[in-house]
């Protein structure tokens, strides 16, 4: 709860991204377009097989210009890197900003769930969170970024009808009717502007 | 309540557990103790951790079942078979050169890792000369760990995970059904030793060849991580193993330097040699 401070003024400090089937698409068109220099650092959870050693962050990482790698527990969140959450684990953010990696029962079937990541993501960094939710066949997120909403945060969803998966975005928009709608195409862009203004 | 009342009363509230019953999760990573809680406030049917404290400390039955809340009890048998792979295949031709073992599987939950090893060991013909510690803080868990019974539904993976972790035997030798539950031999448990005892509070009690604690640590801040990561180093043997969570690592904790990686995919480290 900010009390007497004006939400607006609350600079942004983080973006946390939710995203399942048809993820790595849109994440290839979102992180590449983002220049080395983006200010804030990018938390991702992505559904993927809990039995597989994910290689989503050397897939990207190819592909972009920020540093992109899988978050360790109790790392330091650095600026303009993007952090995944590795397979089979919850990916939390402590108040003191740094990372930790939870083996707690799944969320909407989902380990790592995106709830899990934006609710303690929208703990550490209330109003300076930017909470985004991508394509995805399931619910994950859409709990989570009412919470990114109620603590001030920006809340951001892909428009469905762009969507390789619409029913994470259709979700997320019944829990938070008044989150920002854009095209897949529309935000990195937005993401950039918000970040620097 | 806004953040920063809540982060108070739960601090309050671990003080107060801590202060009464000598639990001490004071040290616990933040964010998720945080969530565990809020689901137990709304399980104690409490609006705030305050009456959750009042509960805790004026009814007794409360602890034993706020501490499911507080830890965490999320395994498998075989859980990450590469790990037990790694144990079989490169621990274990190290630890046959020993007359006799002691293994630690700190953080033992409902028993899941400790029955891994045990039948690990059974088939490298290791079990008889070995003494197995499992330890944990909660008193249910190492009840259950003591009872070795799991929902029978649970047992496809676990035989999947045996396999791919190298078993020589079939799982099934280990268990019977009945009653929609797989009850574990209790041969295996002749050379365990179940224990209550805390990473946190308490101090060595055996030196050991090999520790074993999987997804312990994630739950701990970086200076109890580091209090746990010293106990370990002093209950190892010279050269000594400790085996941790697939995506745990010393990398970030004050004992890196005593140790060094011996299989580093799988998270397993070898005491170094002053």
């Amino acid at each position: 709860m900010n009390l007497g401070v004006p939400r607006r003024t609350i600079p942004p400090a983080a973006v946390a991204i939710g995203t399942s089937a048809g993820g790595l698409e849109a994440l290839s068109t979102i992180l590449p377009s983002l220049p080395p220099e983006f200010p804030l650092p990018i938390l991702v959870v992505i559904h993927l097989s809990p039995h597989k050693d994910s290689l989503m962050a050397e897939l990207l990482q190819a592909k972009c210009d920020l540093r992109v790698k899988e978050a360790e527990d109790k790392e330091p969140i650095v600026r303009g890197t993007v952090y995944f959450a590795p397979p089979d684990y919850h990916l939390l953010v402590e108040d003191d900003y740094r990372l930790s990696l939870s083996s707690e029962e799944a969320v909407n079937y989902s380990r790592p769930s995106v709830d899990v990541l934006f609710e303690s993501a929208a703990d550490a960094y209330g109003a300076g969170l930017i909470g985004v939710v991508l394509t995805g066949a399931n619910q994950d997120g859409a709990a989570g970024l009412r919470k990114v909403q109620a603590e001030g945060g920006l809340a951001l969803v892909q428009a469905p009808q762009s969507a390789y998966a619409p029913g994470m975005p259709e979700a997320a928009l019944a829990a938070c009717p008044s989150a920002r709608v854009l095209p897949l195409g529309e935000i990195a862009g937005f993401l950039q502007e918000v970040a620097c203004s | 309540m806004s953040d920063k009342t809540e982060e108070l009363e739960i601090r309050l509230l671990l003080e107060a557990i801590y202060q009464q019953f000598h639990y001490d999760f004071r040290g616990y990573s933040f964010a998720s103790l945080r969530r565990r809680l809020r689901h137990a406030l709304r399980r104690f049917d409490c609006s705030n951790y305050s009456q959750l404290q009042d509960q805790v400390l004026h009814d007794s039955a409360v602890l034993p079942e706020l501490l499911s809340f507080l830890t965490v009890q999320v395994s498998e048998l075989f859980r990450d078979p590469s790990y037990f792979k790694a144990i079989r295949e490169q621990v274990i031709p190290y630890l046959r050169t020993y007359p006799s073992l002691k293994v630690w599987v700190a953080g033992c939950s409902a028993g899941e890792e400790l029955y891994s090893l045990v039948i690990l060991f059974r088939e490298e013909g290791l079990e008889q000369r070995t003494i197995f510690y499992a330890t944990d803080i909660n008193p249910k868990a190492l009840e259950r760990a003591q009872a070795g019974v799991y929902e029978l539904d649970r047992m496809q993976q676990f035989t999947e995970n045996h396999r791919l972790a190298g078993g020589k035997s079939s799982l099934s030798d280990y268990y019977s059904t009945g009653y929609g539950a797989a009850v574990f031999d209790k041969s295996l448990r002749q050379r365990v030793v179940i224990s209550d005892h805390s990473l946190v509070t308490d101090s060595v009690f055996a030196e050991v060849q090999l520790i074993s604690c999987r997804n312990v640590l994630i739950y701990f801040d970086r200076e109890l991580q580091n209090r746990a990561i010293g106990l370990f180093k002093d209950a190892l043997d010279r050269q000594g193993f400790l085996g941790l969570g697939s995506k745990e690592s010393l990398r970030f904790t004050s004992s890196a330097a005593d140790f060094t990686e011996f299989a580093r995919e799988s998270r397993i480290y070898q005491k170094r040699v002053n």
